[in-house]
C-alpha cells in the first residue's frame, strides 16, 4: 500500500531548469520523511507540487490517498502547509488570522473561533492572542504559522525549512512541537537544511540535488554509507607534521589526509577507542606534542559533502537563481 | 479533533464562493483601518485636485461657449469624481502583489477555498474604501460649490456607475498585482498609465478642441462614458453643450455599464487564470 506521501517520477521544468527530474517519494503513515538538499536542488518544487501549488509536467502524487492533480481540493482539505516565509498577515491579530484560515477551511465561524483559542494556547500565544502579528517575535510568527497549517488537524503536513532563521532556543521549541505532533500519529514532509534537524526529527531521509534523488535511508544508513570512524590529530608544531603523519597512518586502514594549515591529519580507522590510546601512546613516545586528538563518526554533514560535493549551508546562490528566475519567466507566460 | 473536522460542511460553488469571498473582504476591511495611512493619502490628492483645477483653470477653460469659474466647477466634479475611482487599481494591485511577496497567497492556495475569492475580496474590500473616498470627496465638492440639478434618485445612479467603474478597474489592478513582483511596482504600474487615460478624455477640459485623432480616443475611451454619463445625471452640462456625435457620447449611460462590465468580465478571467498558477 502506497504511503501518505507517494510520487512518481514528479517532472517540473521551468525553461532550460529541471527542478525536479524524476522524483519518486513515498512516507509511511506516521513517519516524517526529511528532504535535504542545498538551495536550489527541487526541496521548495516538490513541495509545491505535494501541496498542489504547481502542476507537475509529468509523474504522479498522491497525499492521504488523493492525487494532487486530479483531486486538488480534496487534497487541500487534508494537508496543512508551513511555509519557508511565516505566511501570516500582520496587520491581523493571531486570533483573527486562525479564525480566518479555519473559516476558508470551511469550518463555521464558531467552530473556527473555538479552534483558534484551542490554538493560540497549545502554541503558547495566548497573551499575545489580540496583538496584530506585526508585533510578534520571530519565532512567535513561526509558531502561528504553524499552528495556522494545524486548523483542521490535518492527516499530513508539510514543512518548508520551518525553523530558518530562527535562533537556537526557539529552534528547540519549535521541534519539541513538531515531535508531539507526529508522535499523534501525523505524517510530515520536512525539508531542511539543517542536518541536524533532519537527524532529530526525521525517521527517512531523501537527499536530492539537481531535481534528483541521490541517496536515501535512515540517517544512520546515510552514515554507514558514507565510511566508518576515523581518528583526527592537531599536531602543535607544523615541523612534526610529516613524521605525525608516517606514524597515524601506520594504524589506519587507507590514505591519510593532511591539512597543513591547520596542521590536521585524519586517517579512517577500525579498532575504535583502544586504537585511539594506541596512536596516543605511540605519538608521545616519540615526543610528539598534539593539541587535539579525537575519534570521529561521520556526520550528516559527511554524508551531504560526500554526496553532492558541497556542504548543505553553503548557499549555492547561482543554481538557486537560475531555478528562481526560470520559475519567474513560467509564470509570466 | 474530530468534532472539528467533522464540522466542515459541504456548500454550493456560489455559496461557498460568496462566502470565502466575504472572509477575504472582511481581512482586508479590517487592514486598511488598521493602517489608515493609506486611505487619508487616497484622499488628498482628489481634494488636491478639485481645488486646483476650479481654482486654477476655472476662468480658463470655455465649457460649450461659456468661460464663468461656476460652469467649470461643475464641469469638471464628474471629472475627478471618474479618476479618483481609477485609482483603486493601485490599491487593489499593491495589495495582491504585497500578498504573492509575504507568501500569504500560497497560503490561500493551500487551502480548500473558492479559487477566485481571494481576489473577489480584495476588489471588494477597495470598492468599501472608494466609496468613503466618494463620500468625502462629494462633500468637499458641495463646498466649493458643486451642485446636482437632477434629483437624488439620478445622483445615486450617478455614483453608482461610478462604483461600478471603480470596481472594475480595481481588477485590472488585481491582474497587475499578479504580474508584477513587488507592492511598489504595482503601485506605479497601476497609476502611470491612469493619466494618458484619464487626460486623453472629457473629464478636465471638452473633447470637441482635441486634436481629431486624441478626440475621437477621448470619445470611445472606457472612461469618458462615464464622465459623461455623471454630467447628464448630475444635470452638470451647461445648456448649449456640444454633445460629440460617437455613440457612447450619445448614450453615455448604457456605454458606462457595458464598458465596465466589459472590462471585469475580461480582467477577472484573465486574473482568475493567472491566480491558479501564481508564485511567490
Amino acid at each position: 500500500m502506497p504511503g501518505a506521501i507517494y510520487a512518481e517520477g514528479l517532472v517540473k521544468t521551468f525553461g532550460d531548469v529541471r527542478a525536479l527530474d524524476g522524483v519518486d517519494l513515498d512516507v509511511p503513515e506516521g513517519t516524517v520523511l526529511g528532504l535535504l538538499g542545498p538551495n536550489g536542488a527541487g526541496k521548495t518544487t516538490a513541495v509545491r507540487v505535494l501541496t498542489t501549488l504547481l502542476q507537475p509536467d509529468s509523474g504522479r502524487a498522491v497525499v492521504a490517498g488523493l492525487d494532487v492533480v486530479r483531486q486538488p481540493n480534496d487534497v487541500r482539505r487534508a494537508i496543512g502547509l508551513s511555509g519557508q516565509f511565516a505566511a501570516v498577515d500582520e496587520y491581523l491579530t493571531g486570533r483573527e488570522n486562525l479564525q480566518m484560515v479555519g473559516q476558508l477551511y470551511q469550518m463555521s465561524a464558531r467552530d473556527a473561533k473555538a479552534r483558534a483559542q484551542q490554538l493560540l494556547e497549545r502554541f503558547n500565544l495566548a497573551d499575545a492572542a489580540d496583538r496584530t502579528a506585526k508585533t510578534y517575535s520571530g519565532g512567535m510568527r513561526r509558531r502561528l504559522d504553524l499552528a495556522a497549517a494545524l486548523v483542521v488537524s490535518p492527516p499530513v503536513m508539510f514543512m518548508d525549512e520551518p525553523t530558518t532563521g530562527l535562533d537556537p532556543r526557539n529552534r528547540q521549541a519549535l521541534w519539541e512541537v513538531i515531535e508531539e505532533l507526529v508522535a499523534g500519529g501525523t505524517t510530515l514532509l520536512l525539508t531542511t537544511q539543517y542536518l541536524e534537524e533532519a537527524d532529530r526529527l526525521a525517521h527517512d531521509i531523501c537527499v536530492i540535488d539537481h531535481g534528483k534523488v541521490i541517496a536515501r535511508g535512515t540517517s544512520d544508513q546515510l552514515k554507514a554509507q558514507t565510511g566508518g570512524e576515523r581518528v583526527e590529530v592537531v599536531v602543535h608544531d607544523a615541523a612534526h607534521l610529516t613524521g605525525a603523519t608516517e606514524i597515524v597512518r601506520g594504524f589506519g586502514k587507507g590514505e591519510a589526509s593532511v591539512e597543513t594549515h591547520t596542521r590536521k591529519i585524519t586517517v579512517p580507522v577500525a579498532g575504535g577507542a583502544k586504537l585511539l590510546a594506541e596512536v596516543i601512546r605511540e605519538l608521545d613516545t616519540r615526543g610528539i606534542e598534539i593539541d587535539d586528538i579525537g575519534l570521529r563518526r561521520p556526520t550528516l554533514d559527511d554524508v551531504f559533502i560526500s554526496l553532492t560535493g558541497h556542504a548543505a549551508e553553503t548557499e549555492n546562490e547561482a543554481a538557486n537563481e537560475t531555478a528562481n528566475e526560470a520559475e519567474r519567466k513560467e509564470n509570466a507566460k | 479533533m474530530t468534532a472539528v473536522t467533522t464540522a466542515i460542511k459541504p456548500r454550493g460553488a456560489l455559496s461557498q464562493s460568496v462566502r470565502d469571498s466575504l472572509i477575504v473582504a472582511k481581512r482586508n476591511l479590517i487592514r486598511m483601518a488598521r493602517i489608515p495611512e493609506v486611505v487619508i493619502f487616497g484622499l488628498i490628492q482628489p481634494i488636491m485636485f478639485v481645488v486646483l483645477f476650479s481654482y486654477v483653470f476655472g476662468g480658463s477653460i470655455s465649457v460649450g461657449g461659456n468661460l464663468s469659474p461656476d460652469v467649470y466647477r461643475e464641469f469638471l466634479m464628474a471629472g475627478i469624481f471618474a479618476q479618483t475611482v481609477t485609482f483603486a487599481t493601485a490599491g487593489a494591485g499593491a495589495g495582491i502583489a504585497e500578498d504573492m511577496h509575504k507568501g500569504l497567497i500560497d497560503r490561500f492556495r493551500s487551502l480548500p477555498m473558492a479559487r477566485g475569492a481571494v481576489l473577489t475580496g480584495r476588489t471588494l474590500a477597495d470598492l468599501v474604501q472608494t466609496t468613503l473616498t466618494v463620500i468625502v470627496l462629494a462633500i468637499v465638492a458641495v463646498i466649493v460649490g458643486w451642485r446636482v440639478h437632477e434629483g437624488i434618485p439620478k445622483m445615486l445612479a450617478g455614483f453608482g456607475l461610478l462604483l461600478l467603474l471603480g470596481y472594475a478597474f480595481s481588477w485590472i489592478g488585481a491582474l497587475i498585482g499578479l504580474t508584477v513582483r513587488t507592492p511598489e511596482a504595482a503601485t506605479s504600474g497601476g497609476l502611470i498609465w491612469l493619466f494618458p487615460l484619464t487626460f486623453i478624455s472629457n473629464a478636465f477640459v471638452p473633447s470637441n478642441n482635441m486634436p481629431t485623432v486624441l478626440r475621437h480616443i477621448a470619445e470611445w475611451n472606457p472612461f469618458s462614458a462615464t464622465v459623461q454619463a455623471c454630467r447628464e445625471l448630475f444635470g452638470n452640462l451647461p445648456p448649449n453643450y456640444p454633445v460629440p456625435d460617437a455613440w457612447p457620447m450619445q448614450h453615455p449611460v448604457l456605454a458606462s455599464v457595458i464598458w465596465s462590465v466589459l472590462i471585469i468580465a475580461f480582467f477577472r478571467t484573465l486574473s482568475v487564470r493567472k491566480y491558479r498558477s501564481a508564485a511567490a
